[in-house]
């Protein structure tokens, strides 16, 4: 019985093995690397405490990164999710062309975020030849859009262009999510309902809304872990700039580790992220145990 | 209520057939559908303005991104395909995102299997760990581990290794998948093939991996994009040794500003292989995304 269960940890070992090598490990060295001086190239590394957090806490460019992720995230957790809801809510009662629309929506979701960072900047937001600058008659003469440059050329305006083009590509996936759950309502109630008069907000806030509500919190969660995370489409487009005005706490820490070889404050931003991200996976693991009744 | 509608006889009919049930189901339909159509056409007009503008001249495209071609420019794309390094970044894609594919695959099924049937005592503390590292940020591994792939193993710029990292990053996920699929199994089956005499890995093989088929397969295709589109880590290990189709692509961007059409038409190789790929198995795709949301 012994070797049986040998056998099983056998099979067992590449996966686990293979995710704590490249995972676990690295992860903890950050923790360790966070209170130290280590610049990611020599050998030597010294124990300095908290100097990097300091460092960290003190600098404008961070408090401002961070202040960017939380307007990210509050971005993320309506638009996209407003736009799944609305889609997924009317794609229910649809038959033959339901999953013609999937389809559709999903496009943008499958292409790669460098195919769909280098579209927008060229045909559609780049200030000599992309869309924007032949319609910008149509806009006001204040308003961002109508000068003769990129609005992501603005510190003020480049985040929020930055996050349309992200949630462009992303609302798709939420609408396909949703549906699924929304498919999962018992049809007898939502007939019987139907025939005792219920309009389509009743039919949602009391029959629809609670069945889908555990994916919802679920997307909240993954949506906030995510927007803390955030990085292919600003580094892409903006790199974090013009003057920080789409600085994330990713490119921060990426320019920190790479470009300015400061790997303990790099490692020390790291640590803060995955304190959201950690936060938020301790929700998770909790709400799903106590889902699954394990 | 309305009172012309009392006053008028033809009118208040035309209310009443109005507010039919059938005639407000017939509005309702195509009300649903204007607004699903606005937002499709959201979603593919940018890459339609892509095609258009792939085919035409660059001072045509400055002229208006919205005018379709006057004559067919292909010869952009064999520009774009010199220029953006294809012929080297697709072959590149494929054995990069082979690897992902096949590493998850291998590993997934066996992690999947055990922990679906919890054949050993710590199922629990696998599971949450997995549950834990499914959501670890890039950002707190990415430094060390760049240092022990590129300095202590000596991997920057190899595509294998950067393969079996993205194939760690979506092993959690791909081993939740396997995991449901397995419980989708009925035990009797694999029961049935022990008292038969056959051992794990027969059992494995032909009993519980021919049911589990499509779930290998929604997990090879979900992998594989991830793998194909992958950004950070591709970008960060691979240097400059070994170009993908999207560091082709990204290498193009900021010196074709003056030939627009001939990065629309590099845009365009990027975004049609991925497209042709999600038509073929859409539905193995939104099942990996539904059940990777709903029971992962």
């Amino acid at each position: 019985m012994r070797s049986r269960s040998f056998q099983y940890y056998l099979l067992l070992a590449p996966a686990v093995l293979l995710s704590v090598a490249v995972v676990l490990v690295p992860g903890l060295m950050t923790a360790y690397v966070a209170f130290t001086d280590w610049n990611g190239v020599s050998l030597s590394m010294n124990w300095i405490g908290t100097v990097n957090f300091e460092k960290i806490f003190a600098d404008r460019v961070f408090w401002k990164a961070l202040g960017n992720n939380v307007r990210w995230t509050l971005l993320f957790l309506t638009v996209p999710v407003g736009i799944g809801l609305l889609t997924a809510m009317l794609l229910l009662k649809r038959g033959r062309t339901r999953t013609l629309y999937q389809m559709i929506y999903l496009g943008p979701y499958v292409l790669a975020p460098v195919t769909n960072a280098i579209l927008w900047l060229n045909i559609i937001l780049n200030p000599v030849s992309g869309l924007l600058r032949h319609v910008r008659h149509l806009f006001p003469r204040n308003s961002p859009l109508a000068p003769l440059r990129s609005p992501l050329g603005s510190p003020d305006t480049a985040l929020y262009f930055v996050a349309m083009v992200d949630i462009w590509h992303y609302w798709g996936f939420l609408t396909v999510v949703y549906l699924a759950a929304l498919r999962q309502t018992p049809q007898e109630l939502v007939e019987a309902s139907t025939v005792e008069g219920a309009g389509v907000l009743q039919l949602f806030r009391f029959l629809y809304l609670p069945t889908i509500l555990p994916t919802m919190l679920l997307m909240f969660v993954i949506i906030t872990i995510f927007s803390f995370l955030t990085f292919e489409y600003v580094y892409i487009m903006t790199g974090g700039g013009p003057a920080h005005g789409s600085e994330m706490l990713s490119t921060y820490a990426y320019t920190l580790a790479f470009n300015a070889l400061q790997y303990g404050k790099a490692a020390a931003t790291g640590l803060v992220m995955s304190f959201f991200g950690l936060a938020a996976s301790v929700f998770y693991v909790w709400m799903s145990r106590r889902e699954s009744g394990a | 209520m309305s009172v012309r509608s009392v006053s008028a006889p033809g009118v208040r009919s035309a209310a009443a057939s109005w507010r039919s049930p059938r005639s407000r189901r017939l509005i309702g339909s195509a009300g649903s559908h204007l607004v699903l159509i606005l937002f499709a056409f959201t979603a593919l007009a940018p890459l339609a303005l892509v095609a258009i503008n792939s085919l035409k001249t660059h001072r045509e495209v400055v002229r208006s991104p919205l005018a379709m071609p006057t004559t067919l420019h292909w010869e952009n794309f064999e520009q774009a395909w010199r220029y953006g390094q294809f012929s080297r970044g697709f072959v590149n894609s494929i054995l990069l995102s082979g690897t992902a594919v096949v590493t998850v695959l291998t590993c997934a099924t066996l992690a999947g299997y055990v922990l679906a049937r919890r054949r050993i005592r710590q199922w629990r503390m696998v599971t949450v760990y997995f549950m834990v590292a499914m959501t670890v940020p890039i950002q707190l591994f990415l430094f060390p581990l760049y240092y022990i792939f590129a300095r202590v193993l000596g991997l920057l710029g190899s595509l294998y290794g950067v393969g079996v990292v993205l194939a760690a990053l979506n092993m959690p996920l791909a081993v939740f998948l396997m995991r449901s699929f397995f419980l989708a199994v009925p035990e009797q089956l694999e029961e049935a093939a022990r008292i038969d005499g056959a051992n794990t890995a027969r059992v494995l093989v032909s009993v519980l991996i021919p049911p589990v088929r499509p779930g290998l397969i929604t997990v090879a295709v979900i992998v594989g994009l991830q793998a194909w589109n992958e950004f950070l880590i591709t970008r960060t290990f691979l240097g400059q040794e070994s170009i993908t189709a999207t560091l082709g692509l990204l290498s193009m961007n900021g010196t074709f500003t003056d030939n627009m059409s001939v990065m629309m038409a590099g845009t365009l190789l990027m975004i049609g292989p991925p497209l042709v790929f999600f038509a073929l198995v859409q539905r193995y795709f939104i099942e990996g995304l539904i059940s990777g949301a709903l029971k992962g």
